[in-house]
């Protein structure tokens, strides 16, 4: 480990998606990607060794000090890996504080396994140039992705979705020495929801396969309630140590007070071309089930998509989200009969949430693990997402941008892409970076799964799809191939030159099987 | 007189699609360009190429140059470009960009005008999306929207949009600035497949004249065959009062808007949503534009985020004899579409009478009827209208005829 991987220092490999990737990535082997659905690992899972009551208080009260004196009750030494999550997403101050922890305890080279970093964790960049987290595992956004893009970080970055998490937990591939969870609400025993207190953010289910199969796990909270927090999100049985901190977040970062959909006449035009689409091909009828983000024009579909759903009389069976106001107004309106929900991006969903039985809380188990015996994902009648780029065999890009930069996470987008039908909406070029090109820079989603481009200059239907091409004709809808869109981008733009980048990897992309889809370099300076 | 330094265009944290342009004449020591721009790995050499051309083009051989480009097309920054060295070095010479083969198309006088859609002509985000939105004019605003200090860059940007934007389809408008520097914004527009000009705040016939001896001066002088119409917009209380005679002032106004903004700060009174205080204005307006055979067009309405108090306001509109209304967001065009547009009862009656209408004229008869009902030339020409609208509109389709037998 230390030493920089370069595309001619490592043995590459051609996998199943033309890409050249790694066969070894930090001391390990990996295996190439080898197609959707072809890798099925013949081992058994893995599993924490065995605890005993014995070994904890009877009364349940597993409270200590500190994160710092719970990092060394641990057992926290150089090189092991610590995880974190997402749950209070740009309010976070759970992965700080354990950090500036992990440095005042002179540990070195920790391998940083969060759910996903945002732009808050900027502040752990002075940790990565000291040596004290050697590589993330994880998303790399803002600060984080230019930083690690530049070829500053010591080891390589893994990228994973929210369900490649989990299943790179479950099967053993990342072992986690010490998880730490944040908890809007917990006991001493450490049962925690993230239902009420200052920073409550819904549910904790991002933190549930660390719970599970952590070597030891801390519950941090900043509202310590007494014996019993329910309901359990995370189970007590599961925890080594309780913690009571100042504060773990703050609430205004972690959920907008309220969502609003967007006044871009452009986005709405996207949102309303779509939700178009789904009407004329029959996607939208009494009992089916969506997929909404929280992004502007995902939102913005939803809303169209209750207008129709109003005119014509039907409700859906379920929702999955990201849920906002806007998805819980069509639960209250008995437009959909249950919300299955990931993550609640508003106060909104969060009182539903709480309230209301039919909003449910799912985890990257239920909803997205590849290695399990199937998930939610792939019921889901339409799923509506983004990326960054678009090539012309429908391969995407969500971590890149045309420039080379890590800038997002995957999250569970690679895991939504098993819904029946996948639309992305994306402008066709953004500023004069056209979004459909020739070839991804970073390969995310092979093009096989996804089947819908609607652009506001055109809607691309993938040809494998030749039942939605055929539902889709004579309905008005500005229907052209994926190279004329590509063509009129570049007729409107100029034709970009590729991003010039250097042989240095700095981050691979894995499939949701835990294969190795693409790699990703540094961009040069 | 000039300066040496001159700095065109936008940048700063919200803008997008733009770009700033300082530009410093030198007495030596070559080019200098700094970029700094966010598609520079992708467009950077391409951008480069482009000053170069125009550099070469106005024959500029010492010069600092610094862009700070937001992600602007190439018909932006060399507008940008030309606008700074216009102001510095000073030239007539235009740089044009060359001309999108989608916008050679043609208007006519009577094409339907239910929607305009104004965006300020200093903007360029906003223009190249407008199209797609469906308004039946786009409007690029020289006037109101464009600050004082930047009406001779907008000017540029203007021209060379109409050049290389595409309006999908659109009637290409240009609202000009009042008085004489309107009759100097004409040489930036005129000669780029302009179809109709928009004056505003117009009280006096005599100027529509005006306006149409230069427009034609520089017709001829570019050699431009089509026609530009003409939609005057009447602003004040003398502006109403001398409707008809503006209508009339030229064969070429092809329709008559009011601005209700400014008729109100005229009057010293308030503008409301019920609009009483208008009425008379409005009225008049509407039977002057019908006198003189031409479009009467509402004000804009100006609360964009509520939808509702847009329908109403459409329906009050249609229902005194306006063809059309502004918009300053495209979200409104499909509200007032869809409120313009013939009612099925309306369509159901139309139908019946064209096609008694076209019976009776196989037959080689001169009088339709429907039952026992006779009907008058202009119904049948209303009917006619009002299924043009609904095929124009799509609630028909065009061979309507074949689907009702």
């Amino acid at each position: 480990m230390g030493e920089k991987l370069t595309i001619m220092s490592s043995k590459l490999i051609k996998n199943a998606a033309d890409r050249m990737v790694l066969t070894g990535l930090n001391g390990k082997s990996v295996v190439p990607y080898k197609g959707v659905g072809k890798f099925k690992p013949e081992a058994q899972k893995y599993a924490p060794s065995i605890s005993s009551c014995a070994d904890y208080p009877t009364d349940g009260n597993k409270r200590v000090d500190s994160l710092k004196k719970a990092l060394v009750k641990c057992g926290i030494e150089d090189g092991m890996t610590i995880s974190s999550h997402h749950h209070f997403r740009n309010g976070d101050l759970v992965a700080n504080q354990l950090f500036d922890a992990v440095k005042e305890l002179g540990v070195k080279g920790i391998r940083w396994f969060p759910s996903a970093s945002f732009p808050c964790h900027e502040h752990l960049i002075r940790y990565l140039d000291d040596g004290t987290i050697h590589h993330i595992e994880g998303s790399m956004n803002g600060p984080l992705g230019k930083y690690v893009s530049e070829g500053n970080m010591k080891g390589t970055g893994v990228l994973r979705s929210h369900g490649g998490r989990y299943q790179a937990v479950q099967d053993g591939e990342v072992e986690i020495d010490i998880a730490v969870i944040g908890a809007p609400m917990a006991d001493p025993f450490g049962n925690a929801n993230g239902l009420e207190g200052g920073s409550a953010c819904g549910l904790l289910g991002f933190a549930l396969v660390d719970s599970e199969y952590a070597k030891r796990v801390i519950v941090v909270t900043d509202n310590m309630v007494e014996f019993p927090c329910v309901p359990w999100q995370i189970q007590g049985n599961n925890v080594d140590f309780t913690v009571e901190v100042e504060k773990i977040g703050i609430p205004e970062l972690i959920v907008s007070g309220t969502t609003k959909i967007t006044k871009s006449p452009d986005r709405l035009l996207l949102a309303e071309l779509t939700a178009k689409f789904c009407d004329v091909t029959g996607i939208i009828r009494d009992g089916f089930s969506f997929q909404s983000g929280a992004g502007g024009t995902s939102l913005a579909v939803g809303e169209f998509f209750k207008d129709i759903m109003k005119k014509k009389g039907i409700k859906a069976r379920f929702a999955r989200g990201g849920s906002n106001k806007y998805l819980v107004s069509m639960l209250e309106e008995e437009l959909v009969d249950y919300i299955l929900d990931g993550q609640t991006f508003d106060l909104d969903g969060v009182r539903s949430m709480a309230e209301n039985p039919n909003h449910v809380w799912t985890s990257p188990f239920t909803s997205y693990n590849y290695h399990g015996k199937g998930n939610f994902a792939g019921m889901v009648d339409v799923a509506i997402l983004g990326a960054t780029e678009v090539d012309v065999n429908f391969n995407a890009n969500v971590v890149t941008h045309s420039d080379g930069y890590l800038l997002h996470g995957i999250g569970g987008w690679q895991n939504c892409l098993f819904s029946k039908t996948v639309i992305l909406p994306l402008p066709l070029f953004r500023d004069r970076i056209p979004v459909i090109i020739d070839e991804v820079t970073t390969l995310c989603g092979p093009g096989e799964l996804i089947d819908v481009i609607v652009t506001e200059r055109g809607i691309a239907i993938n040809p494998l799809r030749t039942d939605l091409i055929e539902k889709a004709k004579g309905s008005g809808l500005p229907l052209k191939s994926i190279t004329e869109l590509k063509e009129e981008a570049e007729k409107i733009c100029g034709k970009p030159e590729k991003a010039s980048l250097c042989d240095e990897i700095v981050a691979v992309v894995k499939w949701v099987d835990g294969t190795v889809l693409d790699i990703v370099r540094k961009v040069s300076p | 007189m000039k300066n040496n330094l001159a700095v065109t265009g936008n940048s700063g944290p919200g803008v997008r699609s733009d770009c700033e342009v300082s530009f410093e004449t030198t007495g030596s020591g070559g080019i200098k360009l700094d970029l700094q721009s966010k598609v520079k790995s992708m467009f950077g050499r391409s951008i480069n190429d482009l000053v170069s051309n125009i550099l070469s083009f106005y024959n500029i051989k010492n010069a600092c140059i610094k862009i700070i480009d937001k992600g602007a097309l190439p018909f932006v920054i060399s507008a940008r470009l030309e606008a700074a060295i216009k102001k510095t070095a000073g030239s007539d010479s235009e740089y044009l960009p060359e001309m999108n083969p989608e916008n050679s198309y043609e208007s006519e006088r009577s094409r339907f005008r239910f929607s305009r859609l104004y965006l300020p002509g200093n903007t360029p985000g906003m223009m190249l999306n407008a199209g797609l939105h469906a308004p039946d004019g786009i409007i690029l605003d020289l006037e109101d929207s464009v600050a004082p200090v930047k009406k001779e860059e907008a000017r540029l940007l203007v021209r060379n949009a109409m050049r290389a934007v595409n309006f999908y389809g659109a009637e290409r408008m240009v609202r000009i600035n009042q008085g004489k520097m309107g009759l100097e914004d004409l040489r930036y527009i005129v000669p780029h497949n302009l179809h109709l000009i928009l004056v505003p705040k117009c009280e006096d016939p005599a100027y529509i004249r005006d306006l149409e001896k230069e427009i034609e001066r520089i017709k001829e002088l570019n050699g431009v065959k089509r026609i530009i119409y003409l939609m005057p917009i009447l602003e004040s209380a003398l502006g109403i009062e001398r409707a008809f005679s503006i209508a009339t002032a030229s064969k070429n106004v092809v329709a008559l808007a009011i601005g209700l903004e400014d008729y109100t700060a005229d009057l010293g009174v308030q503008r409301t949503n019920s609009g009483e205080e208008s009425l008379y204005a409005r009225m008049r307006l509407v039977n002057a534009a019908k006198a003189a055979g031409i479009q009467p067009i509402d004000s804009v309405f100006s609360d964009v985020s509520d939808m509702d108090a847009l329908r109403e306001n459409v329906l009050r509109s249609k229902m005194m004899g306006f063809e059309g209304m502004g918009c300053i967001h495209p979200r409104q065009i499909n509200v007032i579409h869809q409120a313009f547009s013939p009612t099925e009862t309306e369509i159901e009656k139309a139908t019946k009478i064209v096609i008694a209408f076209k019976e009776a004229e196989a037959k080689g008869l001169g009088v339709v009827s429907l039952g026992s009902k006779m009907i008058d030339p202009p119904v049948v020409a209303r009917a006619l209208k009002v299924i043009e609208l609904a095929v124009k509109l799509k609630i028909l389709t065009p061979d309507w005829e074949k689907s009702l037998q």
